[in-house]
């Protein structure tokens, strides 16, 4: 199994936290510049030619100015720094190179292989001895490091997962709890409990249930959304009846939400279900996320060929620097209130995405948040409804 | 009417407001805190007979809070959490939780547990003669009867019953009990202890195979009823 984990677990994460998690920084783009390894093979071992031939032409076309023995120096640093950057057979062909070159323009007697004087033939022998051991090692080194970094990441995805699955597991653990202790309660100690405390376990196991329900709905839809099974199912809909059928559905919530009905409000073709899915999850984000006294309010325009629906609150709104992140699949805002399994908006995003539409959201000047959807879509009047 | 005041710290209004209706209909005066640190100075402005903490605040870990608390809060923590970890569940009983219980859980195993721990608050610090069930113990005669004949333990036999007994009703993790017994160097030993309890079994329990008294709590440690 965690063969299984360790091949899949970072993939499957990176799809969960496409931005905060796996964007590289800066500094390492430009290092992958300098790494030729992404090159295929046969323009490495040009590449290798290529350096070692042009270091050893310079090196001969100074000859009068650099002794042959720092000319080896030269070509040994050119496989060294080669070594960093290609993989080792490159590396190994300018060291064999790089070797034969320097002895056959550079050692006495020049062009040819022969070598006379002992002193060179160490000399020789200890460059290509050097270069050989560079090569390999800067490889062994590489490859350990690789090792490393790939262990570190499977670690921080497999941290990364658990997390994942604690906050789904507290997602619907809790409200099975509820259901569960609440009967448990009805059942044993129904003759101490007065008729209004056993209203409120009853209204709890509703609240509970209806908790559960949009939870295993929320997966549902992502698990359409991943498999893009999605299909919206457009229609001619009344959005002022959509709205407050969806503020109905949110009637127990302690906070207050406004709408403030347009009757001149044309109809809008879209999928009423995933809209309602839309609305629900963003009214509800703002119910969890606001004081129980709070203002929530709803705006719904038409704006050239746009339905723009609004959705702010008068809560704390959330740091700038988590903005970005607000729509990625299980994400939570930091130290906050639990609940929530992090799919709700992302599954916004979703579906408004399947409508060709878009959603943003930034904070509001005086405190709050404000979700704002934008939906192309045909309009229609309903006096005109009878010519559709 | 036992009266006995029960600080619950949880953050999910739901099982507060389930705790609150199920525990109040059973006597239980009931205090709530939603997060860490209002639990921290709820406890420290009146203390609780008992406390039950959630392990995952907004604010601050549950095992945080707990180890805060363990610093001068001595009497019964009782852990509620979604976490069924059993590193979660040994990490917070080696903190100081008297006992844990994952959610969903059964109200009346709660209430049972919420009992138990009660009652260890209660019972004195030094106890020199113990009575579970069968079994009496006289600490400091070195003396146990079992249906009032004399049992035969060893030294170590003894030492392990009397810290289950002291301990009766609370989860002992592991490494706790063999800090107690062996000392610090011998945390991780647990092979001598599946021994001692096992010969302790043989000697305390009508069945060993069946055993009422000493419980196994899997991956944690032993319970002693």
């Amino acid at each position: 199994m965690l063969r299984g984990a360790n091949t899949c677990l970072p993939i499957f994460i990176k799809s969960l936290y496409p931005n905060k998690y796996f964007c590289q920084p800066k500094q390492v783009d430009q290092l992958t510049l300098l790494d030729l390894r992404k090159f295929n093979r046969s323009t490495q071992y040009l590449i290798s030619v290529a350096i070692v031939t042009v270091i050893a032409a310079s090196c001969y076309f100074n000859a009068s100015l650099i002794n042959y023995k720092i000319v080896a120096l030269v070509l040994l640093m050119s496989v060294s720094i080669l070594a960093m950057l290609l993989d080792i057979l490159p590396v190994l062909l300018a060291a064999v190179l790089s070797a034969l070159v320097w002895n056959f323009f550079f050692i006495p007697p020049l062009f040819t292989f022969h070598i006379d004087n002992a002193e060179d033939l160490l000399m020789f022998l200890l460059y290509f001895f050097i270069a050989m051991v560079n090569t390999v090692l800067s490889f062994k080194i590489r490859k350990e490091e690789r090792k490393a970094r790939d262990k570190e990441e499977k670690e921080k995805a497999i941290k990364l997962y658990n997390t994942l699955l604690n906050s789904l597991s507290h997602e619907l653990r809790t409200p099975i709890a509820t259901i569960i202790g609440a009967v448990d309660t009805l059942k044993e100690n129904k003759e101490q409990l007065t008729a209004a405390n056993q209203n409120e376990l009853l209204n709890q196991i509703d609240i509970a249930g209806m908790r559960l329900n949009r939870e295993v709905e929320n997966l549902l839809n992502m698990s359409r959304l991943e498999t893009g099974m999605l299909q919206p199912n457009f229609d001619w809909c009344d959005t002022n009846e959509l709205v407050n059928s969806v503020i109905q559905q949110l009637s127990s919530c302690t906070q207050t939400i406004r709408f403030d009905q347009d009757e001149r409000l044309p109809l809008f073709k879209y999928d009423r279900g995933l809209m309602e899915q839309v609305l629900l999850n963003l009214i509800h984000n703002a119910i969890n996320y606001t004081p129980a006294d709070a203002t929530i309010q709803i705006d719904v325009a038409q704006q050239s060929g746009y339905c723009i629906i609004h959705v702010s609150d008068n809560g704390k709104g959330i740091p700038e620097s988590e903005i970005q992140f607000i729509f990625d699949k299980f994400y939570r805002l930091p130290h906050t209130k639990t609940g929530g399994s992090g799919l709700g908006l992302s599954i916004v995003k979703g579906f408004i995405e399947a409508h060709g539409g878009n959603v943003t959201v930034e904070n509001n000047r005086n405190g709050g948040l404000t979700f704002t959807i934008a939906i192309p879509s045909e309009t229609s009047y309903p006096h005109n409804l009878k010519n559709e | 009417m036992n009266k006995a005041e029960i600080l619950v710290v949880d953050d999910e209004p739901q099982i507060q407001k389930l705790l609150k209706i199920t525990l109040e209909s059973n006597d239980y005066k009931v205090w709530q805190a939603e997060t860490g640190k209002e639990g921290i100075v709820m406890a420290a402005n009146h203390p609780p007979e008992l406390i039950l903490l959630d392990i995952g605040l907004p604010d601050k870990n549950g095992h945080e809070v707990l180890k805060e608390l363990r610093t001068w809060y001595n009497k019964s923590i009782i852990i509620l959490s979604v976490q069924n970890s059993e590193q979660d569940i040994v990490s917070a009983l080696d903190n100081g939780a008297t006992d844990y219980l994952t959610k969903p859980f059964r109200s009346a195993e709660l209430l049972a547990r919420i009992r138990s721990a009660i009652r260890r608050n209660q019972l004195p610090n030094y106890h020199n003669k113990m009575v579970c069930g069968v079994l009496e113990i006289d600490v400091a005669a070195r003396w146990v009867t079992k249906n009032k004949e004399p049992l035969k333990l060893t030294a170590t036999e003894f030492n392990l019953l009397v810290l289950f007994a002291k301990n009766e009703g609370r989860v002992l993790t592991h490494r706790y009990i063999l800090k107690e017994l062996w000392g610090p160097a011998s945390q991780t030993e647990t092979k001598y202890l599946r021994v001692f309890v096992g010969t302790l079994r043989k000697k305390i329990e009508i069945n060993p195979d069946s055993p009422k008294h000493i419980i196994t709590e899997s991956g944690v440690g032993y319970r002693f009823v």
